[in-house]
């Protein structure tokens, strides 16, 4: 089983030279971590920079400053400035290339469900519905199972949903999968030493097995 | 040049009615209008309607008007960090409508831009849908938005001068010039207020057309929500 720091270096290889990125809250932030150096890529805040760079040290902290997790932040050289219908036009007019973000389920369709949870948690889907309405490659990052056990890659949501028909890859503790435009996660990788049997039993939407199922490299 | 300078936030915000319906810029408490805030609470008025991404923390921003009640509704898009806010939402003491980020941005700057309505793929599908008309382009879904317009906008700037030109900082800016163009009354706050002509017309985000009102603001805050460091 991968930590959380597995499933963000296993995602940063996704990462293509010259991207624009959008990253999420939680797994997907620490991606930014792993990117390897000789890559250009620019991240993008969606409350209004394109160039996030590290966190501030002690006296580069400006409040002024923040990501979208409302966190501290500094900017790389390069940076651009713009306000919120701006940013949103780069990602509805599809200028973002990638956005990575963590769910609480996706089903076997590509649907994402990752902002409400009836009754219990109604803090606002943010700028999600935005994103996944628009970016041309989205890749989920998070657990394969509750913590309750239960699987997060089902046959349809059963949360609210935030899109529908978008998400393409899923990098999860257990495997990286790709949504079939057909129906169905295409097993791609094995966490190292989990099995296939394993990860069956803990995918409850139709699982597409071709062949030879690698573990994953790092 | 048009001087559009008040003395105060009191001043600015003195003629706000109980039931307006505001907006005010800031994305989580950054760039949010904390003198107009203070001022708001001195006045004994309520049932306001609020447009703002967030809604505060308990006790900074929004929270402290949400404390005293005179919140009657929030349009937003994430409220988390509240404990307040969801006390009231859950009790229903306070009306909630719930809009993703980017829709609530093209909202208001379809407000301000004279466009009463545009399609947005955003939330195809899901139940922000509900109720609005979906129409096919080009193969793809999408719904359709109204505008948002305000009877007063609360923002924060950086720079501004007495003509109402503004200028933002950092990632402060966010929804401040939408909200600004949205207003019918535009209230803007502002760390540095200089005379007309003081600043490069080059460099200003926010053409002072926008804006009513403008003042120096006082001792600002600037709090911030989530303090992260390099390790």
């Amino acid at each position: 089983m991968l930590t959380k720091q597995q499933i963000a270096l296993r995602i940063a290889k996704e990462v293509k030279n010259g991207q624009y990125i959008n990253l999420g809250i939680g797994i997907p932030t620490l991606v930014a971590n792993y990117i390897p150096d000789d890559l250009e890529i620019v991240l993008q805040s969606e409350n209004g920079l394109l160039g996030i760079g590290p966190f501030p040290t002690e006296e580069q902290i400006d409040p002024d400053l923040i990501n979208a997790g409302k966190q501290t932040i500094t900017m790389v050289k390069g940076s651009v400035l713009f306000n919120s219908a701006e940013s949103f036009a780069m990602i509805r007019g599809g200028h973002v290339h990638l956005t990575i973000l963590g769910a609480m389920e996706v089903s076997e369709n590509g649907d994402i469900a990752n902002w409400k949870i009836p009754g219990k948690m109604v803090k606002g889907m943010g700028g999600a519905m935005d994103l996944v309405a628009s970016a041309e490659n989205i890749i989920v990052a998070m657990q394969h199972c509750s913590k309750s056990g239960e699987s997060k890659l089902l046959k349809s949501c059963s949360l609210p949903i935030t899109g529908i028909r978008c998400v393409k890859k899923i990098v999860t503790d257990l495997a990286v999968l790709e949504v079939d435009p057909e129906g169905g996660f295409i097993l791609k990788e094995r966490a190292p030493g989990v099995s296939v049997e394993e990860i069956k039993s803990k995918t409850e939407g139709k699982l597409i097995l071709n062949g030879e199922i690698p573990e994953m490299e790092f | 040049m048009i001087n559009k300078t008040v003395k105060d936030a009191n001043e600015a915000v003195r003629d706000i009615p109980s039931g307006a319906f505001l907006m005010m810029g800031g994305f989580g408490l950054s760039g949010i209008p904390e003198n107009c805030i203070a001022a708001l609470l001195q006045r004994d008025i309520r049932d306001l309607t609020i447009v703002s991404n967030n809604a505060g923390v308990d006790d900074f921003g929004i929270g402290l008007l949400l404390q005293k009640r005179m919140v009657k509704k929030m349009i937003s898009s994430y409220v988390g960090e509240n404990a307040e806010f969801e006390r009231q939402l859950l009790s229903g003491e306070l009306e909630v409508d719930l809009i993703p980020q980017g829709t609530l941005a093209e909202r208001v700057r379809a407000g301000g831009a004279g466009i009463p309505a545009f399609f947005t793929p955003a939330g195809v599908g899901t139940e922000v849908a509900e109720g609005k008309e979906i129409r096919e382009f080009d193969g793809k879904l999408y719904l359709m938005e109204r505008w948002l317009r305000s009877e007063f906008s609360l923002i924060k700037a950086w720079k501004g001068d007495t003509a109402g030109n503004l200028i933002f900082k950092g990632t402060a800016r966010n929804f401040n010039p939408m909200m600004a163009a949205a207003g019918k009354i535009t209230i803007a706050e502002v760390e540095e207020l200089v005379p007309a002509g003081e600043l490069d017309p080059n460099q200003i985000h926010t053409p002072g057309i926008y804006v009513q009102r403008i003042f120096e603001g006082k001792n600002y805050e600037k709090r911030i929500e989530q303090r992260t460091v390099r390790s």
